[in-house]
């Protein structure tokens, strides 16, 4: 489902990830660990086609990157910090925009506007919403096309106990969606995970089956 | 499959209805954009008001500064062109300012569609801005400074502006793309796009001159809109070959 062999991204001179492999089968979840500027970010956009590799070989849903890029978009859902919305369009509106360019009915968008619970405010403008809402509806936008790949980039911030209740069917592991998360939470973050990745100035310090990290190696990225 | 798509009672595939699986057309594409500009466009007034308010204090401006009641001919050419040319690049600087400050670049590349639709609905948007703004300026130009009566030229002066817009539009376009990802982008634009629309303003004052002269005393060129349709035909088809990697990392 996902292969990385020796991956790198650079910013400019600096280099944002450097030398990652991982492995991660169909329907599994990887948690990514990781301080601010590890490089967690910069992961997802490669692996949602957003962001060119300049070395090394990426393989997403079978197809390399980022040669076969073009079969790859539409099957993945990014969440990321920016929600990817237009503020001064509804909720509503920027679902059915969104929905438009995968090709899905107005159905889908009227199904997950109940399933985030924001029927009574999807028709006003998104910048009159909470963070919290918006980030409802930011799940929404990248669940709308039922994508076989799921990258959420710190998918529950903002969220309150029971909009993470909410949301769960859509992002959560019962979705049987192959998932990379990023996440600054161990507890929370390992108790989903079936690999554990963590990273520090772009290098993959940690790679193990979430099994056998003990908490204490995640604590110690953050130092 | 979410469960949601799974387990409610309306609950259905994701491409249901009128959808079918695989990716959108891209006049579906270029239909969803182009209704996502003119939204944004109608809740922000950020475009369409500027260029028109720019375009009228210019022609005050021209007014004054000239010194003269009323101009034609060549001079009334170039201070229709020059004024609609810098209007133009208001709209241009914020043709891709939404998308680039709120993630649209992203979520449109995340989608299996044409990325020519985005070229083209963009295009499109700016030819609206332009059209919305010559019905403001040309009115205002007549009444403020052009001597001859505007009337009998309009359908001539309407088929050169129709030329030059689609070149304003797609150079624009272009140009307003490949600035939007430089920290400088308010200046870049402008720097990028003036020297490349030199000669649509060439080609539209040399066109409209004769008919904005005192008694209407010349005919349309046909060598000048000849020269506009290249333009556009050129620049059409370089944006064509060129946009997509202008979106691309």
């Amino acid at each position: 489902m996902i292969e990385l062999e020796g991956l790198v991204r650079c910013y400019g001179e600096r280099e944002a990830l450097s030398d990652v492999s991982l492995s991660l089968p169909q329907g599994q979840t990887l948690v990514v660990f990781g301080p601010n500027g590890a490089g967690k970010t910069t992961l997802l956009r490669v692996l949602a086609t957003l962001l060119r590799p300049h070395a090394g070989a990426v393989t997403v849903l079978e197809h390399r990157l980022p040669e076969e890029s073009w079969q790859v978009r539409g099957r993945v859902g990014l969440l990321g910090h920016d929600p990817l919305l237009y503020r001064e369009l509804t909720a509503r509106e920027n679902l059915r925009y969104h929905a438009r360019l995968h090709d899905v009915g107005d159905a889908r968008v009227e199904d997950l506007i109940q399933a985030v619970a924001i029927a009574d405010r999807a028709d006003e403008p998104l910048r009159t919403l909470s963070r919290g809402m918006i980030q409802r509806v930011a799940i929404a936008r990248a669940t709308l096309h039922d994508p076989q790949l799921l990258l959420l980039d710190e998918p529950y911030a903002n969220l309150d106990p029971s909009a993470i209740d909410l949301v769960a069917p859509l992002i959560g592991a019962q979705t049987g969606c192959t998932r990379v998360v990023t996440s600054h939470d161990p507890t929370g973050g390992l108790a989903q995970a079936d690999l554990v990745v963590g990273l520090r100035a772009g290098r993959a310090v940690l790679v193990k089956p979430a099994g056998e990290i003990e908490p204490r190696e995640i604590a110690e990225l953050y130092r | 499959m979410s469960s949601v798509a799974r387990d409610t009672p309306a609950g259905t595939d994701a491409r249901t209805g009128d959808a079918r699986s695989g990716s959108p057309g891209t006049l579906t594409v270029i239909g969803a954009l182009l209704r996502k500009e003119l939204l944004v466009e109608l809740r922000t007034l950020e475009s369409i008001p500027g260029m028109s308010l720019f375009a009228v204090s210019t022609l005050v401006v021209f007014h004054f500064a000239l010194q003269r009641s009323t101009v034609d001919g060549d001079l009334a050419a170039g201070v229709l062109w020059v004024t609609l040319l810098f209007a133009a690049m208001l709209g241009l600087n914020r043709l891709f300012v939404a998308d680039a400050e709120q993630g649209g670049f992203d979520g449109f590349l995340l989608a299996p569609v044409d990325r020519t639709a985005m070229l083209l609905a963009k295009a499109l948007t700016l030819l609206a801005y332009l059209l919305v703004l010559e019905i403001v300026a040309v009115p205002a130009f007549a009444l403020l400074l052009l001597g001859p009566p505007l009337g009998p030229t309009l359908p001539g002066l309407l088929a050169i502006l129709a030329l030059a817009d689609v070149g304003l539009a797609l150079i624009g376009t272009l140009i307003a793309a490949l600035a939007v990802q430089t920290r400088a982008r308010d200046l870049l634009g402008p720097l990028l796009a003036l020297p490349l629309l030199v000669p649509i303003v060439i080609a539209g004052a040399r066109a409209s001159a004769p008919l904005l002269s005192a008694g209407h005393a010349g005919a349309l060129s046909a060598r000048w809109l000849a020269v506009l349709a290249l333009y556009d035909l050129v620049f059409g088809l370089i944006a064509y070959a060129v946009f997509d990697f202008l979106l691309e990392d």
